[in-house]
């Protein structure tokens, strides 16, 4: 899969950007955040070789920077998918049996949690409560909630989404 | 300094404006617990575990980080502050892996425990959820973020005192644990192996990786001939373990016990320093004449040496070439020795007592074998070497002293004081001074290379020459110093240390709880021995001794010549940093 391969030209351009970028707010205070942010809409996500960068280039260890990373939610270190799934699992949808959807969506897909579909398609990630409480069980696909889902819709709307 | 009037349990005194209340407090012989709290390494007021009530304040404030001020009352024991640091204590210990039976750290003072039993905590009120994670198991270090109780400790000493910085806090919550970028191993990190980490932490969460259980069964093999030898530092800590004074030293006591242990033969790692200082010495003096690389970087400190890989690849040809001391005497034993006393080498087993963590790194080094046979087998730490002796149910403090084996006998005074920051620049300067003005200079303490200043800079003539000199120990002023050289700071000798204070605090000596640490120097106390087991040599410079005379006479040649190469010089390579 080329898309976590560091040598490849379309990283070394990117990458080339990101030190655009870096170099933008190096000398404002709380430089890491922004930095992160914009890094995570050029790459899709922060792999170790982007995170490296970032640290040499702020001159931050790069235990910082991923201690950072790992705190926020909005960041992730793994590549996303065209069609991004977020399975909630507060504690609403726990209880009305999110973790049978959760358990579907793996096997249909072949993926743990926090990983993308070989072809960039579906990457699966589970959430806090967004605040859907009264939909529970909530998942969304990029924009999209689904509620009151049950683990025998999955299929479906995956089929809707693969035929896209 | 300008000083407050305050008032702590209604007791007025009188301190200066820049105390805590900690330190106040302490004036008046009252000890705040405190638990993340460690001077000089971490100062974040984050465990709550100190809070006291200040008079006009509605919260509790925490003692360790709030300063004094005018006219302030200070109440420490109230029914508030009780209750509120058991709760705090109760909450750590609902979800800490409380095996303290069978935990690494409950036959040496654990700080959970003595803080449970001096807040009287007899039930825990609350059920947290307990990980199990799987135990970081390295060369050198060991993590059980098990036993990690967040206080961040290790991370104020990773990051600030030695700026590695290879851990930080991950994650947040409930899922929160110290760890390093990725989840990924220690090992797999530009991490040093100093184990300064270790030393400050105050449950089992980090500890070294122990291998007495290797050195046990080469003892119980009639078939192995087990020779040990002893850092210089080891001595002057080892007695700690056996709740004897600071720094108190225990050469004699040491040497008797591990006869007892079973060791075949017992040496002085001072000898293998008296080895280096004549290489390195002569190393000094061909690159000062002959216009060589300068400045001449000692390199007997492992940390050091992988953290110079690391951070500083260009300039690993200023490295001296020389081994560190056990790994000169490892080559030593299993060549000189082996064939003096007949044996083969391969039925002998080098272990080496080190203060030191990193070295067990530095055993496994390919650099650090001649033949094919490494230098140093095992290497234990002064505290696992503590536990064997108390395994066994030796009473340490009660033995007799007794005398180091021949053919090496007594080393050197300055092989002794390698143990403590500046030692080995001193020892270096007594015996170039001595080979460069053909004579044998009475006055050879150099006091400007002593002490625990961070880095420092002297110049020494000697004969024709100005000697530039700098002295770093901690990798924090390492780093810095090692800035200045590239930016253009001209030196002749540099010596560094990875850890603060040299050997005397490795990241293997035994630990000294925060209670003690936050108002003894440990670090000047041992040195403060080392010093005085100095002064007490007969030999105080390492070409006066006369085994490694004879050493060079009967084996290796010349200082620096073919012969030493091949078993006491090596070589070193750039190390990148979080390889894909
Ligand atoms: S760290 Fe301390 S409290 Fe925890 S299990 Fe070990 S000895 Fe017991
Ligand atoms: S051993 Fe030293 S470098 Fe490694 S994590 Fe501990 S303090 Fe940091
Ligand atoms: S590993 Fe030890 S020093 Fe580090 S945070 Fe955990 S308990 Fe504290
Ligand atoms: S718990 Fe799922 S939306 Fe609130
Ligand atoms: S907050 Fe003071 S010791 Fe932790």
């Amino acid at each position: 899969m080329t898309q976590n391969c560091a040598g490849c030209a379309d990283f070394q351009e990117k990458s080339g950007q990101l030190s655009k970028i870096i170099a933008k707010y190096k000398d404002t205070q709380g430089a890491l955040i922004p930095v992160l942010h914009e890094a995570q809409e050029l790459f899709g996500y922060l792999p170790l070789e982007v995170q490296r960068q970032i640290a040499q280039e702020l001159d931050i260890p790069l235990a910082e920077v991923y201690g950072v990373v790992s705190f926020y939610t909005q960041f992730s270190i793994n590549p996303k998918g065209k069609y991004q799934i977020n399975v909630c699992m507060g504690t609403a949808c726990y209880v009305k049996g999110a973790s049978e959807i959760l358990d579907k969506f793996r096997t249909r897909l072949s993926i743990d949690v926090g990983e993308c579909t070989d072809d960039q398609k579906f990457s699966l990630d589970a959430c806090r409560c967004i605040g859907a409480c009264g939909l529970a069980p909530v998942v969304t696909i990029n924009d999209e909630v689904y509620g009151k889902l049950t683990a025998d819709e999955v299929d479906d709307i995956l089929d809707k989404y693969e035929d896209r | 300094m300008n000083k407050v009037h305050i008032s702590i349990d209604g007791i007025s005194l009188y301190v200066p404006e820049n105390y805590t209340i900690l330190q106040a407090a302490k004036e008046v012989n009252i000890t705040i617990p405190t638990l993340c709290f460690l001077k000089d390494v971490n100062e974040i007021g984050c465990c709550r575990m100190c809070v006291v009530e200040v008079k006009g304040s509605k919260a509790l404030q925490a003692a360790c980080v709030h300063p004094v001020r005018e006219g302030m009352e200070v109440f420490t024991h109230t029914p508030k502050v009780m209750e509120a640091r058991k709760v705090n204590l109760e909450l750590i210990l609902s979800n800490h892996d409380a095996m303290c039976q069978t935990c690494t750290r409950s036959w040496m003072d654990c700080e959970l425990q003595t803080l449970a039993n001096k807040l009287s905590v007899d039930t825990v009120r609350f059920t947290g959820d307990k990980k199990r994670q799987p135990l970081d198991i390295g060369v050198s270090i060991v993590r059980d973020p098990n036993k990690c109780i967040l206080c961040r400790r290790c991370i104020g000493a990773c990051k600030n005192i030695q700026t590695v910085a290879v851990i930080d806090t991950m994650n947040r919550g409930f899922d929160t644990v110290v760890g390093s970028a990725f989840g990924l191993k220690l090992d797999e990190t530009p991490c040093t192996n100093c184990g300064q980490c270790i030393n400050v932490c105050p449950v089992a969460a980090l500890h070294e990786k122990n291998d007495t259980d290797r050195v046990w069964e080469a003892i119980n093999d009639p078939t192995k001939h087990v020779v040990v030898q002893t850092a210089p530092a080891v001595r002057v800590a080892l007695g700690e373990e056996f709740y004897m004074n600071i720094g108190e030293s225990v050469t004699g006591k040491m040497v008797t016990a591990l006869r007892m242990l079973g060791f075949d033969k017992v040496f002085d790692t001072d000898t293998g320093a008296d080895l280096t200082i004549m290489e390195e010495g002569a190393e000094l003096i061909d690159r000062i004449r002959g216009g060589g690389k300068l400045p001449l970087i000692t390199s007997c400190s492992p940390g050091w040496i992988k953290f110079c890989e690391h951070n500083f690849p260009d300039m690993l040809d200023n490295l001296s070439s020389c081994k560190s001391p056990h790994q000169m005497f490892g080559a030593v034993l299993k060549t000189y020795y082996a064939q003096k006393e007949g044996i083969n080498p391969d039925d002998i087993v080098t272990v080496s007592i080190m203060p030191c963590t990193a070295k067990k790194f530095e055993a496994k080094r390919p650099e650090m074998e001649v033949d094919g046979r490494s230098d140093v087998d095992i290497v234990l730490t002064t505290r696992e070497l503590g536990k064997m002796i108390y395994d066994v149910g030796i009473d340490f403090p009660s033995l007799g002293d007794s005398d180091f084996d021949n053919p090496f006998g007594e080393a050197s005074g300055a092989g002794a004081i390698f143990g403590t920051t500046g030692g080995v620049m001193e020892a270096a300067l007594r015996t170039v001074a001595d080979i460069l003005n053909d004579s044998s200079a009475d006055n050879f303490e150099y006091e400007e290379v002593r002490g625990l200043e961070g880095i420092k800079v002297a110049t020494i003539e000697i004969a024709d020459l100005k000697v530039r000199a700098a002295v770093a120990h901690g990798l924090g002023n390492a780093r810095k110093l090692m800035e200045a050289i590239e930016a253009g700071e001209e030196f002749h000798f540099v010596e560094i240390m990875a850890c603060p204070g040299g050997c005397i605090n490795g990241g293997g000596q035994p630990l000294q709880l925060s209670d003690i640490r936050n108002w003894v120097d440990v670090k000047a106390e041992r040195a403060k021995n080392l010093y005085k087991e100095d002064r007490k040599m007969f030999i105080r410079k390492s070409h006066n001794n006369p085994a490694v005379k004879k050493l060079y006479k009967e084996f290796l040649g010349m200082a620096g010549g073919k012969q030493a190469h091949k078993l006491l010089h090596t070589h070193y390579a750039p190390r990148k940093n979080y390889e894909d």
